[in-house]
């Protein structure tokens, strides 16, 4: 079966790359997996769990904050400006992010920083809640 | 004629700062290296987001209703220079020919009856510009990329020039900095990064058309500083690199003087010692003969 070759790149480096049979992911309009010959289409990521699937199992999750997907036929290219590895990641990370998040929002002063904070809550609540469901599976 | 040890103390001091110059250069060849790795690694997503804003930005660009920060103002009346230079010295023109560079676009802007403001990236050229054109600059941003540049560095460049571009403070905004070649040589660049222009790629108009989703209003939105953060990285990450490569060769150049300087000490320091030694024996034998 036709594999599609994947990468998950941040502004840094490059953090995965290699051929599966789908991809999952997170999409500002839903979750969609990604199959060799998928239409191209360029999308939205919202922040949550890309997953890769090879070989009827999944063999790897990565945490993303946001960002975009580029899909072509053969290949599905995400950017990330944040991403890791859903084994460096715990529970309690994303709880401490969110708390300083809603901590930050608390004391912020002006219209800019106050947007600024809002995202960065909402996007960090976003991933402990991708992270409790992903969990529990 | 200096005294003999005038001369050892003079090769002696001449003899240290070659130590540090050759420290120095050494140092910055390490650094070198490690800001072209990153360089290197951040490659991939600049060429993704390059293929994603030609094929969104050039369709977009033309309509009547595209985002302000891709089609520009409509009016070209103040700009803003954003001058990326180092925060430290001692490499060489580096820093110079950029605040050279910046001064020559100012001057030209203004003659065209342009209003210019100044954002300062990096100590140096900060200091430069500030004697003569303190006035025009709206801020200074030091102390980025320590111990390297990161991402984080470059959204903190992009915040503070979007946060001005949604005030309403200036029309079009460029960017000054040196784009690596070699180690020995730096190009020079003044890039425009708002309005963007947009990146070539020939096989992407061919390319299957995508679709967007949500649309590609929303995507554009989000694209747009995304895009202008990436560029920005990418200038700083390429200065990061020639800031490297322009200071090893100078401290290179320098190691190399130092060593021509202690060679001609010395042969000055033999050759008045042996005048004295001359000297001396003329003495002695000229006394012998008057007995």
């Amino acid at each position: 079966m036709a594999k599609v070759t994947y990468s998950l790149v941040m502004p840094e480096r490059e953090l995965a790359a290699g051929e599966a049979d789908m991809v999952i992911v997170p999409g500002g309009d839903g979750d969609f997996g990604v199959l060799p010959g998928h239409i191209p289409m360029i999308s939205t990521v919202r922040p949550g769990i890309v997953e890769i699937q090879d070989g009827g199992k999944t063999t790897a999750r990565y945490v993303v904050a946001g960002g975009f997907a580029e899909v072509t036929r053969e290949r599905c290219t995400i950017l990330a400006e944040e991403a890791t590895p859903i084994a460096e990641v715990s529970a309690e990370q994303l709880a401490e992010r969110e708390r300083v998040a809603a901590t930050a929002l608390g004391v912020a002063t002006g219209e800019g920083e106050r947007k600024a904070a809002e995202a960065a809550l909402g996007v960090a609540r976003d991933l402990r809640r991708a992270y409790d469901f992903h969990a529990g599976r | 004629m200096p005294s003999l040890k005038q001369f050892r103390l003079r090769i002696r001091s001449v003899q240290s700062t070659q130590k540090i110059t050759k420290a120095m250069k050494m140092v910055a060849a390490a650094k070198l290296r490690r800001a072209q790795e990153a360089a290197q690694a951040g490659r991939p997503y600049a060429a993704a987001m390059d293929r994603m804003m030609a094929s969104l930005g050039g369709a977009a660009a033309g309509s009547a209703g595209a985002p302000k920060l891709l089609a520009g103002t409509g009016s070209d009346k103040v700009h803003l220079l954003i001058v990326a230079t180092a925060d430290r010295g001692l490499c060489g023109g580096f820093n110079s020919t950029i605040v050279r560079e910046a001064r020559r676009a100012i001057r030209a802007m203004q003659a065209e009856g342009k209003t210019v403001k100044i954002l300062c990236v990096g100590r140096k050229g900060r200091d430069q510009l500030r004697r003569d054109y303190g006035s025009q600059i709206v801020d200074s941003i030091t102390d980025l990329g320590r111990p390297r540049i990161g991402f984080a560095d470059a959204r903190k460049v992009a915040d503070k020039v979007l946060e001005l571009f949604d005030a309403g403070e200036f029309d079009v905004a460029s960017i000054v900095y040196n784009r690596f070649r070699s180690a020995i040589s730096q190009i020079l660049t003044r890039q425009q990064i708002i309005p963007p222009a947009l990146p070539e790629i020939p096989d992407a108009a061919g390319a299957a058309p995508y679709e967007f989703e949500p649309d590609e209003e929303t995507i554009l939105a989000d694209l747009l500083p995304r895009n202008l953060t990436v560029q920005i990285y990418r200038a700083l990450l390429e200065n990061a690199a020639s800031e490297q490569g322009a200071r090893m060769s100078a401290m290179d150049s320098a190691t190399r003087n130092a060593g021509d300087m202690i060679k001609r000490l010395t042969l000055q320091m033999n050759r008045s010692r042996q005048a004295t030694i001359t000297k001396e024996l003329i003495e002695i034998i000229s006394g012998a003969e008057a007995l």
